[in-house]
């Protein structure tokens, strides 16, 4: 299950997703878990569109939640979509649970005219602190796995996808960090819990 | 005979006589026709709340419920329909029917045909999807039905569901379509042929006119039957269901071709069971029907085209062990759909029950179908 499945009440980085998305804007999102933000997209901004999910049970949630679900693993779910047929492509906290990632960047940005990433930053001083002073892979509540049964294989910094971006010529347009639900702007790589980019090629 | 407390209980038939012509794809025509029907709960006095079950290769009108004082007459998707089960019939009036060709009731090889006075057998003309969606709309008309709440099917039930939306999009609000395909691949069609030849060669065939013969082609029915069964099913579910069992619990070969092992047993007794009702030549319509299927022949292949007209919301699900009609096939309906921009959801099942999951009270499958259902304003 994607991570946003699990806790979405107050997910700051919802709030900043809703806001940037533009009104009745046709929406995929990747990895949509119970379809939470796609409701509030819908309602909120008269959005249109379908969710992508593997897990079973947060099938059956977003459908209740009135999501259009498409059950498939994220990679193999871009297939259902043609180039150019979203606004925007959301993909909120799931990232780091792709394998192929750079081919999937590249995907979403030909299904959509544009995306919001949202990733989990693994620079964080609480993570430093774990791994560089601790010595054991950093397990937190916004990261509950142990290494042994973690979904997450392409965990990477603000500043690793900034540096992705600008390699792979992807023009970041908006970004925004966030540390318990606040904005960071201050050492935001080392501070910033997650990162909000909206990008487009 | 008690039934449970969920089902629609002891149901009977009706036979509905259509007295108008029913022009078909081939060309042909019926000049009047039978449908037998089935319907469970009440139509609502704004006749929004009908669903319609269509029924695949072998089914018929009697899709829930039980006869009275008929042993294991229950309906061929009981578990589905009910008070309290996800096809609820305290919120919606259920109809099954028999399609155009069958051999259940409905006008068919078996009916008798006007110009010669004998059974139409071999000389019923060759049915497909579209004309027994034309033939259910006619019967909508007579229920006074304008829109279906949701037409429903699996497999070549679940392509019935696919053509309303096509055929007549302001007469269905949902679609729901379950192991099914856009169209059947040549490994298919080539299933279904080797499925006719077993029943075009038995000689007790006669050229499909074997009712004046006295004779049924049983032998070649049986073969079918097999041949199908083992399409159904998958290589997990046999395995679990029979492995290398030999039969009365032997230990030992016999060195010789009587049923030795237990799936034999099984296929031959689903064979002969087969052979014991259903007629031929439906059997052989019925594969020209799955065969024939195909929406995006007339926009050059373009299924996407197909759907243009939709407006219903759809829900799609296959099976992950269905081989026959597998979740790849379902895939392409799916993204057919998406390319309209229709409100459409998938749901790609585990199940080790092969392409009969669609029958099965998967609790998963169920629970979408619950969901399915309850969303739907009547």
């Amino acid at each position: 299950m994607s991570e946003h499945a699990m806790n979405n009440a107050n997910r700051a980085d919802f709030d900043v997703v809703s806001a940037w998305v533009p009104q009745g804007a046709r929406v995929l999102d990747l990895g949509c878990g119970d379809g939470a933000l796609l409701a509030r997209l819908a309602k909120e901004r008269g959005c249109r569109g379908y969710g992508v999910e593997i897990d079973c049970d947060a099938a059956l949630a977003a459908m209740k939640n009135g999501v259009n679900l498409i059950q498939s693993n994220i990679e193999g779910g871009l297939a259902f979509f043609g180039n150019r047929s979203f606004d925007v492509v959301i993909l909120s906290q799931t990232l780091q649970a792709t394998r192929h990632t750079e081919a999937l960047i590249k995907d979403v940005l030909d299904i959509g005219k544009s995306a919001i990433v949202t990733i989990p930053n693994f620079a964080h001083w609480q993570v430093r602190w774990q791994l560089g002073i601790g010595g054991r892979m950093p397990v937190s509540k916004r990261m509950p796995y142990q290494w042994y049964d973690t979904p997450n294989v392409h965990f990477s910094s603000i500043l690793d996808f900034d540096r992705f971006c600008a390699e792979k010529r992807i023009t970041i347009e908006r970004k925004i960090v966030l540390a318990g639900g606040r904005e960071v702007k201050w050492l935001p790589n080392l501070r910033g819990e997650t990162a909000v980019f909206l990008i487009r090629r | 005979m008690d039934v449970p407390a969920d089902s629609v209980g002891f149901v009977s038939p009706v036979k509905v006589y259509f007295d108008q012509m029913l022009p078909l794809a081939s060309g042909a025509s019926l000049n009047d026709f039978d449908l037998m029907v089935e319907t469970y709960g009440e139509l609502n006095a704004s006749r929004s709340n009908a669903v319609l079950v269509c029924h695949a290769l072998s089914g018929h009108h009697h899709v829930a419920g039980y006869y009275r004082d008929q042993m294991k007459s229950e309906g061929w998707w009981e578990n589905l329909i009910g008070p309290g089960r996800p096809l609820d019939t305290r919120k919606f009036f259920v109809i099954g029917v028999n399609n155009i060709g069958g051999c259940h009731g409905s006008t068919g090889p078996r009916s008798i045909n006007p110009a010669t006075k004998k059974p139409w057998g071999s000389e019923f003309p060759v049915v497909t999807v579209s004309d027994w969606v034309n033939a259910q709309s006619l019967l909508a008309n007579r229920l006074g039905i304008d829109s279906f709440a949701a037409v429903i099917g699996g497999s070549l039930g679940g392509m019935q569901a696919l053509q309303w939306s096509i055929e007549f999009p302001e007469r269905v609000r949902n679609v729901i379509a379950i192991a099914a395909a856009p169209k059947l691949s040549a490994e298919n069609i080539g299933f279904n042929e080797v499925a006719r030849q077993a029943i075009m060669t038995d000689p007790e065939f006669h050229g499909g006119h074997f009712y004046e013969h006295n004779a049924i082609p049983q032998r070649g029915l049986r073969l079918s039957r097999m041949l199908g069964h083992l399409t159904y099913l998958s290589d997990d579910v046999m395995g679990d269901k029979f492995g290398r069992d030999l039969t009365d619990g032997q230990n030992e070969y016999q060195f010789g071709f009587d049923v030795e092992f237990e799936v034999e047993s099984y296929l031959r007794h689903q064979g002969d069971k087969f052979a014991g009702y259903f007629d031929a030549n439906t059997y052989l319509l019925m594969t020209k029907a799955l065969d024939y299927f195909d929406p995006a022949k007339p926009f050059a292949g373009d299924l996407s085209a197909a759907f243009r007209r939709s407006k219903a919301k759809f829900f799609i699900a296959a099976f992950s062990s269905d081989w026959r009609f597998s979740p790849k096939r379902s895939k392409e309906i799916v993204r057919a759909l998406i390319a309209n921009r229709i409100d459409v959801s998938y749901a790609e099942i585990e199940s080790a029950d092969g392409h009969d999951s669609f029958l099965m009270p998967i609790a998963q499958y169920h629970a979408l179908l619950r969901q399915v259902f309850a969303e739907i304003r009547v």
